[in-house]
């Protein structure tokens, strides 16, 4: 158990699932109900994560709750990283964090665009990237590629 | 077409298309959707008629205009999209539209092995390709726990700062011509074309290239290249001086940049940016500082730092960043190290092609690694590297198999571009130009 | 090395020159056109005047549009070749340089951009994702610009050379009859006529 997990339990007790740490980052998986709490304690002391540099999610269809977002933080004064990790369900629906850092207001709106995870009380979560009409979530498992069909494309 | 102004316009079809969808699922339109589609939508007949309506109830008071910039706009740095609302000169609020240039490079990465993604990677923010290409490949080191030799480390150093003059340069001739400095505009592409030259003699082109690769670079220094890039070094900071001349104690250029686009400290953390536009406000924040990677910490190096964050001091940092840069390859040519160019892992790296020839398991290797590509263990790394915009992080999640499981960049100009919207609020419409520029956004990153 | 054939074999081949293709495209087109076709004075100096003067619309999409701005910077000059200005503005532009990967969003404005144009106007497709798609073979972008609009050259590259860009160029000045060779709208205008009388 590394400090961060033990900072983050005695202060949002029940909030740490699990714990990773693997290629020199550590990455703390967090239950979703508590996830607003946990992001408010870790950007104030003594973490201080007052920089969210990403929200990007991945679909694990095989995963009872299939999209996994993850949540990368930088602390200026420590220089330390930490990855925060939430599993969104089958829904899939997640506290929105624009509260606490104002950036993920686009991120989040591109998850929701990519993987049509929707975000609570985000001020604007429209798509992004993807014209407003668009049907379906590209960036899942089960949306196809698209493009040409053209001879000895996927050769590998 | 049908012959009522209006109908039958593309965008106008999505617009409503949009609205349809939403009312049909009964829930509001978000703010966003409000400003794009809600203007869209309309007929230019609804539009004037709604005008008149407004205009009826309520003598003398006043709309905000909304008008609309781009996405084919000679100054927004690409296809970028401003719904504006105009009291006037002075902005209300402003909605920035994104996806014009939405390339689903994402995607097609967890289609391609992890050596062929390398190619799709590089051209998401293409000026600063060879930053792409290397938070890709410090992230699919990391899970392989592969070591890049120092040799390697240097050459990328010495690409990576090439690059970083080369998209300083664009910059700083766009964002001049953008304001109406147009010689600025010819005499740092002249400049970047002879930088584009070295990066063809190294890397076979002069953009978008693949020249580093998982382990290393995909190749060494040819013979006349390092003659020719101290040739190129030592032209540039009387280059550079030129430029100064041109635009620093110019009343035109300091009327235009001072004091527009200020946001305090604190809020740009806040929401997110980083790099030079981060730096200009005063926030010490370099990742070749706080956390070196690829050899930076054996380098001598000032950051440079602004003071109020306003445009002018951008274009200063950007400035004394190109002037960093010379020095750091000075440093590195001076100091090469001996050794390979790339790591020796055959499982991962190709051999040289002349062992092709005489010896069976290089033949082996070749095969399998282009056939079917090396694997990488399961897991995830973030690996960020200090890009002429900020923050450039590639998000790699690995399943053991020759092909990612998700590629993410995490892109600096997608990020900046949302303090676009706090800044410009209550300014000037020129301003706004001087503010985009200052920002420095590439749609291809922004959009990938 | 094996790849150029060894003089006096019988697979050597001069090199095409200019000239070469001049004269090869005139005698094809002349073999097209009825025996009583003429090309006026007046036609030839209409050509040269268009061909001469095309300003290109700024219509910079990606890593293409970078290139394109080095065509217009000293070393490259494509001023030299007549496009004096880049024109923001469509109503004043000759030439649409799709230079870059055109997304599904954009795609209606590039139609748009292109329906604003005045006649007469012509289309450069710069680069392979305006081509074909190129690399990107996905839901995202359009697989070729001309499925939504009509392309006088494709510039192959990724991104071409601006000396690339500038032969693209050059090779629409000839399709727009600047050597004294009969236009394609001409020809085309000619065989309606032709096929109605």
């Amino acid at each position: 158990m590394s400090e961060v997990r033990s900072t983050i339990e005695s202060a949002v007790p029940g909030a740490v699932i699990d714990e990773h740490l693997h290629a020199g980052e550590v990455t703390v998986e967090v239950d979703r109900g508590l996830l607003l709490d946990v992001a408010r304690f870790v950007k104030g002391p003594p973490l201080t994560f007052v920089l969210l540099s990403d929200v990007s999610c991945a679909d694990f269809p095989e995963h009872p709750q299939r999209f996994r977002l993850a949540y990368h933080l930088f602390s200026l004064d420590t220089g330390a990283r930490l990855r925060l990790r939430v599993w969104a369900g089958i829904e899939p629906e997640v506290e929105s964090v624009t509260g606490v850092w104002a950036t993920a207001n686009w991120h989040e709106r591109e998850v929701y665009d990519m993987f049509g995870v929707r975000f609570r009380n985000h001020p604007d979560l429209a798509r992004i990237l993807m014209p407003l009409d668009w049907e379906g979530h590209p960036l899942r498992r089960d949306y196809p590629l698209g493009g040409e069909e053209v001879q000895f494309t996927d050769a590998v | 077409m049908s012959t009522e102004p209006g109908a039958g316009i593309p965008v106008a079809e999505e617009a409503r298309e949009a609205l349809e969808a939403a009312r049909r699922e009964g829930r509001g339109l978000t703010e966003t959707e409000r400003a794009i589609a809600g203007a869209e939508a309309m007929t230019t007949q609804e539009a004037l008629a709604s005008i008149e309506a407004a205009s009826e109830t309520t003598p003398g008071s006043r709309r905000p205009m909304v008008i609309n910039l781009g996405p084919q706009h000679p100054s927004t740095h690409g296809v970028l999209r401003l719904v504006t609302e105009l009291d006037g000169e002075v902005i209300r609020d402003l909605h920035p539209v994104i996806g014009y240039l939405h390339t689903g490079i994402e995607k097609q990465c967890e289609n391609k092995t992890y050596w062929q993604a390398i190619t799709l990677v590089t051209r998401m923010d293409y000026l600063a390709s060879y930053f792409n290409i290397h938070a890709y490949t410090s992230a699919v080191e990391k899970l392989l726990g592969l070591e890049v030799p120092d040799r390697a480390q240097y050459l990328r150093v010495i690409m990576s700062e090439l690059n970083r003059i080369t998209s300083h340069l664009v910059w700083l001739g766009t964002s001049g011509l953008e304001l109406g400095a147009i010689t600025v505009f010819f005499y740092s592409y002249g400049e970047r074309d002879k930088a584009l030259d070295l990066g063809e003699m190294i890397a076979g082109e002069r953009m978008n290239t693949r020249f580093f690769q998982v382990g290393g670079c995909a190749d060494d220094m040819p013979p006349g290249f390092e003659t020719r890039l101290r040739a190129f070094l030592q032209e540039l900071p009387s280059r550079i001086d030129e430029y100064e001349d041109l635009l620093s104690s110019n009343p035109i250029w300091i009327d235009r940049t001072k004091g527009v686009g200020i946001l305090p400290p604190e809020q740009l953390i806040d929401l997110g940016v980083t790099g030079p536009a981060l730096r200009a406000a005063g926030v010490d924040l370099d990742l070749r500082k706080t956390a070196p990677y690829s050899g930076y910490e054996h380098f001598d190096f000032q950051v440079p730092l602004g003071v109020s964050g306003d445009a002018y001091d951008r274009y200063s940092v950007r400035l004394r960043e190109m002037r960093e840069s010379v020095r750091i390859i000075e440093q590195a040519l001076d100091g090469m190290p001996e050794g390979g160019h790339i790591a020796d892992d055959r499982k991962v790296v190709l051999p040289p092609r002349a062992e092709l020839a005489t010896s069976m398991e290089a033949l082996i290797h070749h095969f399998k690694l282009v056939t079917e590509g090396f694997r990488v263990p399961e897991g995830e790394a973030y690996s960020a590297v200090e890009s002429p915009r900020g923050e450039l992080a590639c998000y790699v999640v690995a399943d053991g198999s020759p092909k990612p499981r998700r590629v993410h960049m995490r892109d600096p100009s997608f990020v900046n571009l949302q303090a676009l919207r706090p800044m410009a609020r209550g300014a000037y419409l020129a301003d706004l130009i001087t503010m985009i520029g200052s920002l420095d956004n590439v749609m291809g990153g922004v959009d990938r | 090395m094996a790849l150029i054939p060894p003089a006096g074999s019988p697979i050597e081949r001069a090199p095409r020159t200019d000239a070469d293709i001049d004269r090869d495209l005139r005698e094809v087109m002349e073999q097209e056109l009825e025996k009583s076709l003429l090309l006026t004075t007046l036609d030839k100096a209409l050509a040269w005047a268009r061909s001469s003067s095309i300003w290109p619309a700024t219509f910079g999409l990606a890593c293409c549009a970078i290139e394109m701005m080095h065509t217009a910077t000293p070393r490259y000059d494509i001023a030299r070749f007549g496009a004096e200005v880049f024109r923001a503005s469509p109503r004043q532009a000759d030439l649409l340089i799709v230079s870059g990967r055109v997304a599904q969003k954009m795609a209606p404005v590039l139609r748009l951009i292109y329906d604003q144009m005045l006649e007469p106007k012509w289309v450069i497709s710069m680069g392979a994702c305006a081509s074909t798609g190129g690399v990107f073979n996905n839901y995202a972008l359009v697989q070729g610009v001309d499925k939504v609009v009509p392309v006088d050259v494709y510039v192959p590259g990724c991104p071409p050379r601006p000396e690339g860009l500038i032969e693209g160029i050059l090779i629409l000045q000839k399709k727009i009859g600047a050597n004294g060779l009969p236009s394609s709208a001409d020809l085309r205008r000619e065989r309606a006529a032709a096929g109605a009388g």
